[in-house]
């Protein structure tokens, strides 16, 4: 449909801490219709590495896509948003906040700081599983992400 | 949420309206559907200005790129540099498949970007799967105002 250029899997980077949260989301994205491939940067430091290609991130694509947790060890999800959207070379990147808070006060600071959307992860196992894939449907088949790379 | 969820359609086409009106209104919920016709409108409208000093505050945004009066990428960027208008999605729907429209949407910082379908059944299914998504699962801010 809309992403009919593409040829290649989708390339998205999972900023998470909590190995089982990691666990659902590749199973959720697994059953999911489009054909991705998932990295994982396990806390805020790694992630901007890994988007600047540093270090063992050297040979690492540019992500389509960026599922940010916001509690994160060593850099903070919200200070990792900040440094994405005012980075000129990474700023068009989608980023979609991925968290267990539903506090008001990080939704409206995560928008201010240009997050793409905010999601708030469901407890329950099923639907967890169901919002993973209501936000792969949506950014992958509705939406057109930036193709270059 | 106790009110309906606001959209506010900025579109210069009158089918274009039309299409996305119907395809709202066969969703299984009501939103309302705020429709303004160029740029400078689609400004005063979420200011509040006259002749839209009552209008409410939209929960999302969906901007067309070629607007009369003022270009659609000039809204963004307004939108997107103004302090409390920025936290309001904004999805842009357009014709344009221009990987020069997507990557300059993004950057002014689109919240998604839309190739609004040619086939009518798609068309549908985009604008209702849109609403869908931001109004059940998406988080939005409620301090809009």
């Amino acid at each position: 449909m809309k992403n009919n250029e593409r040829t290649k899997p989708i390339d998205i980077l999972l900023v998470e801490d909590n190995p089982g949260d990691v666990r659902l989301t590749r199973e959720a994205l697994k059953e999911g219709k489009v054909l991705n491939t998932l990295y994982v940067a396990e806390d805020g430091v790694f992630a901007l590495e890994f988007l600047r290609k540093e270090g063992r991130f050297a040979d690492m694509p540019r992500p389509d896509i960026i599922f940010l947790d916001l509690n994160l060890p060593r850099k903070d999800g919200r200070e990792v948003l900040a440094e994405i959207k005012s980075d000129p070379t990474l700023r068009s990147i989608p980023v979609v906040i991925l968290t267990t808070s539903k506090a008001e006060e990080d939704i409206v600071r995560t928008y201010d700081l240009h997050a793409n959307c905010y999601i708030t992860k469901p407890v329950d196992l099923e639907q967890f599983i169901t919002v993973v894939q209501s936000v792969e449907e949506f950014w992958f088949s509705i939406v057109r992400l930036p193709l270059d790379k | 949420m106790s009110r309906p969820f606001c959209i506010l359609l900025v579109e210069d086409n009158a089918d274009d309206i039309e299409l996305t009106r119907d395809a709202l209104q066969a969703g299984k919920v009501q939103s309302d559907l705020q429709v303004v016709k160029d740029g400078l409108a689609a400004m005063a409208f979420l200011r509040k200005e006259d002749p839209f000093g009552e209008a409410p505050s939209p929960d999302i945004i969906l901007l067309d790129l070629n607007l009369p009066g003022k270009d659609g990428h000039l809204v963004l960027a307004e939108i997107k540099a103004d302090k409390y208008l920025a936290r309001i999605p904004v999805i842009v729907l357009t014709v344009s498949n221009a990987e020069e429209d997507i990557i300059n949407s993004y950057d002014l910082h689109a919240n998604g970007y839309i190739v609004k379908p040619v086939d009518l059944e798609q068309f549908f299914k985009v604008i209702r799967q849109l609403e869908s998504f931001w109004m059940s699962v998406v988080k939005l801010s409620s301090r809009t105002n």
